[in-house]
């Protein structure tokens, strides 16, 4: 009446061998690597793998192992400190043609990940790194678009002859558009069609108060559209920066509508991973207003159309409003040195379409200069005296250079003024790296250095070990042989969610090890259902065997009932949670599943294999 | 045999339990509206950087570094041992950006100090309004999903003390966090959220048992049903937790500064959860008016008869 069939104790048997087998990797843990790939089409080839050896020969760092890999290859090394010094001495090496990234790469045997067994991913707190929780101001992106708007009415009024008085975008609170005042009060129906036509996304009224005035606003799904867009480009570009900085197993996500999480494992130089990641710099191409006396307007008389701009250099220097092209025509910009000068040089390519504009502006004013203008975005988060969340968003402009057009310019150039390489590389990196589609903020950041997350593993290993001795002594003392079978079951519990969340590739935290430990208590508390009832049955005065599957059966629905109810609360803590409480939830929630399995299926499967069969009194039961 | 049957008549001390449970519950919400909860940044906002020294290092010393960058009013402990300081700067100092946590790098390394930087934690205030929110959302929806699933599973005068007794853990945890000061950050929220899912583990055993007494002791009071099945069940009730405290213990004492918070908060819940069950779980279902009647022939229109 206990036996299982044989197949399904096979079928037990099996998911803990395979279980076993996907924890396995976890044993091995990984080694510090260094993992080069080349960038822009270089391939890491005989000559480069040379230097690199030659390279490391030279700071006296010899690397475990060199083995080629998806876009390059990998070294492994003994630990952190000879890992780090060989990305020095290899990035000095190579040059920036090539990323050298810090990884950590499975340690394990080659024939386990051949299988798909790969160790769990380790959470920032575990192994160290940057977290940046980073907020969008996609309402600055739909001001852009309504200030495009601006500029595109104007010439199509113009293009149609229909004479206006203003165009300007509008803002009041949370609504905004643009407007426009027509001279006369016959084009005003004109105006309204044609814009109908050329601009469907533009819902267009008169003004109640003045016939000649139109307000123009944009439409929900249109906002809708551009607000998702700018979100994406900026997940876009910064995948392009963080790629930029070298980071193995970077992730790059969005969150909720307007964010955007960024984790950056290794990385210790936050500072640098903020001015890569949150500078909002781009370039924008503009004349100098050569015709207007800048004396005059130091002065205060500036004239309409233009405007005063700070020089790098120091002084100021006036500079014409309209962009002749903006950072989103740039395709490719790199660091280097100019061939006369010797200074420092970014070369800017362009794609067709601003090459095109460029061509025809620069051919169009020989002998004049044009202004380099770089413009960076930064927003602060203040809390104002009254407690209400203010968001001030800061613009720094400056001219980089302005020299003379000597020439029609085509699809390359290269921008001068910078003051030292490390200025042009960054510059180079920001213009390569695309630009941002609106301004991020950075609303949460969490850094956890290197020692600490080594701290972490440890403390959390021995907590693990520490809770299964006690949970399995005290199963031992109370239970005995049925203890005992409880306690394997504990462990093929173990197996079983580390198996789960290596290939699940769940991220492991410091809480999520305490999800572990709790589950471990929990765990058996399947167990003490059980065999208290098998007692009970006992006292009853049933026979063993009877009694173990009354006990079986019976603490099954409360098991399950106890469980799902657990389970309820994990999945909630999954949906609501974020972070830490998140990587608890997983541990959990897995958790509880596979303790069903191994306390209810794998004890009595045990049981069943070491109960004598027919009515010989049962070893395993103390009446 | 049966020598560990316990014959304790539980119900006959409910009013001591109750009075207990009513004047602890009482503590906690006084020490929560008297002295509030410890809020970690996760949810004031804020920025807090853990740096390691080479060598012991004098506190005024660093609060003067911080001052010369302009970081006065940070708050500024040791953390473990006299080398390792913490740095707490409150929101809406200083320009709240997460620019702050390179500058107070920079002030502390002024000295020309060869400092470990151990851990960065940086949260804009309207994250920390919105975990809040989220938190309130999760511990909200968790009792109330529970509280559904034993209605549906149980009968709803069971999911009325289930409830009752959820609320009655979370409570007296949260009012022990607040009262000796725990830091109360995410993973307290997460704890709060565990003790709750054990509290009704434990609920639903004892439920269990007394479902499948009722049929079968027809002529017992509902009160003698309940005690026969928390006794019944006192065995398993004393095991579970034992095991339970005994994974928690290494936590608590092992599992270093990062959970201390969230492994204590857990360690007071279950005990605080083993208890309810009895004194607040079970004892509910006795003013609910909870009779054989109810659980042996459906009385509700419609429902099938055996």
């Amino acid at each position: 009446m206990n036996r299982y069939p044989w197949w399904a104790n096979l079928l037990i048997a099996l998911v803990l061998a395979v279980g076993a087998l996907y924890a396995l990797p976890n044993w091995y843990g990984t080694d510090p690597a260094l993992q080069i790939s080349g960038q822009r089409g270089r391939a890491v080839d005989a000559v480069t793998t040379e230097k690199i050896t030659a390279a490391l020969k030279g700071v006296g760092v010899s690397a475990k192992s060199l083995t080629p890999s998806a876009d390059g290859v990998t070294l492994r090394f003994v630990d952190t400190d000879q890992q780090l010094k060989a990305q020095d001495a290899v990035r000095d090496a190579l040059g920036q043609d090539y990323t050298v990234a810090l990884n950590l790469v499975p340690a394990a045997p080659p024939w386990l990940s051949g299988i798909g067994a790969q160790p769990m991913f380790l959470g920032l707190d575990l192994r160290g790194g940057v977290h940046f929780l980073m907020e969008v101001d996609t309402a600055s992106a739909v001001r852009a678009a309504e200030e495009r708007l601006v500029d595109d009415l104007r010439q199509l009024l113009r293009e149609e002859k229909l004479r206006y008085e203003w165009v300007r975008r509008v803002a009041e609170g949370e609504t905004s558009g643009v407007e426009l005042r027509l001279r006369a009060v016959a084009d005003v129906a004109k105006a309204q069609a044609l814009i109908a036509r050329t601009h469907p996304q533009l819902v267009v009224d008169t003004a109640a108060d003045d016939g000649q005035r139109l307000i123009g606003r944009l439409g929900d799904p249109y906002r809708i559209e551009v607000r998702r867009l700018a979100l994406q480009q900026n997940i876009t570009t910064l995948r392009n920066r963080v790629n930029e900085l070298g980071v193995a197993e970077p992730i790059v996500q969005q969150q909720g509508d307007s964010r955007i999480i960024v984790q950056l494992p290794g990385v210790q130089d936050t500072a640098r991973a903020k001015e890569v990641l949150g500078a909002t710099a781009t370039l924008e191409f503009k004349l100098v207003d050569e015709e207007h006396d800048l004396s005059a307007a130091l002065a205060g008389r500036v004239p309409p159309g233009s405007r005063l701009y700070p020089l790098r250099a120091g002084g100021q220097i006036l500079i014409k409003d309209r962009a002749i092209l903006t950072g989103e025509y740039i395709t490719d910009a790199a660091s280097g040195f100019d061939q006369q000068s010797g200074g420092a040089v970014v070369h800017v390519s362009l794609d067709s379409r601003g090459a095109g504009i460029f061509e025809r502006v620069t051919g169009e004013n020989v002998g004049r200069r044009l202004a380099v203008v770089f413009i960076e975005n930064t927003t602060d988060s203040v809390r104002g005296a009254d407690g209400k969340l203010e968001r001030r968003s800061r613009r720094t402009e400056e001219v980089i250079t302005a020299p003379v057009i000597q020439d029609r310019l085509g699809r390359r150039f290269q921008i001068t003024g910078m003051d030292n390489a490390r200025e042009a590389r960054d510059l180079a990196l920001l213009l390569r790296a695309g630009s941002l589609a609106a301004p991020l903020a950075i609303v949460e950041e969490r850094t956890i250095g290197p020692s600490l997350g080594k701290e972490n593993i440890e403390k959390g290993e021995r907590a693990v070990l520490a809770a299964l001795l006690l949970v399995v002594l005290f199963m031992a003392i109370r239970y005995r042989t049925l203890g005992m079978i409880a306690n394997l079951a504990l462990v093929g519990n173990l197996l079983l969610i580390l198996a789960v969340m290596s290939l699940l590739q769940a991220t492991l935290t410091l809480p999520g090890i305490a999800g572990i430990v709790l589950t471990l208590g929990m765990a058996v508390d399947a167990n003490v259902l059980i065999n208290e009832r098998i007692r009970e049955e006992r006292r009853n005065g049933n026979s063993p065997q009877a009694s173990i599957a009354a006990g079986y059966e019976r603490a099954f629905g409360t098991i399950l009932d106890a469980n799902v109810t657990t389970l309820l609360a994990g999945l909630l803590l999954f949906i609501f949670g974020s972070g830490p409480v998140k990587g608890f939830a997983v541990t959990l929630s897995i958790g509880i599943v596979t303790t069903v399995f191994t306390a209810v299926f794998v004890t009595r499967a045990m049981v069943n294999l070491i109960q004598p069969r027919g009515r010989r009194t049962a070893v395993a039961v103390r009446g | 045999m049966a020598q560990q049957t316990f014959k304790v008549d539980f119900m006959r001390y409910a009013p001591v339990m109750l009075a207990l449970s009513g004047v602890l519950v009482l503590v906690s919400i006084l020490a929560l509206a008297v002295r509030g909860l410890n809020f970690g940044i996760d949810f004031t906002g804020g920025t807090l950087v853990e740096v390691q020294y080479p060598a012991p290092v004098e506190l005024p010393q660093v609060q003067a570094a911080l001052s010369g960058h302009g970081l006065e009013g940070a708050v500024v402990q040791y953390f473990g041992t006299r080398s390792e300081v913490l740095v707490r700067i409150p929101a809406g100092m200083a320009g709240s950006t997460g620019e702050l946590s390179t500058r107070v790098l920079e002030a502390l390394g002024s000295g020309g100090q060869n400092i470990t930087l151990q851990r960065v934690e940086f949260v804009g205030p309207q994250v920390g309004d919105e975990l809040v929110t989220n938190a309130a959302l999760a511990l909200l929806y968790a009792v109330l999903a529970i509280g559904a699933y034993v209605a549906f599973r149980f009968e709803y005068r069971f999911a009325i003390g289930a409830v009752v007794s959820l609320a009655h853990d979370a409570i007296i945890t949260v009012g022990f966090c607040a009262l000796v000061g725990l830091e109360f950050d995410l993973t307290v929220v997460a704890a709060v959220l565990t003790v709750i899912g054990y509290s009704i583990n434990d609920t639903v055993v004892i439920y269990d048992r007394i479902r499948e007494n009722f049929p079968r002791m027809r002529k017992a009071s509902t009160r003698e049903v309940i005690n026969r099945s928390v006794n019944e069940t006192m065995t398993r009730t004393i095991a579970t937790t034992a095991t339970v405290v005994l994974a928690l213990l290494p936590l608590v004492l092992f599992g270093g500064d990062a959970i201390h918070s969230f492994s204590l908060a857990m360690l007071i819940g279950v005990l605080a959860g083993a208890y309810s069950t009895i004194y607040v779980a079970s004892w509910s279902l006795l003013p609910t008016g909870l009779s054989a009647r109810d659980m042996i022939a459906p009385v509700k229109e419609g429902a099938q008869t055996p």
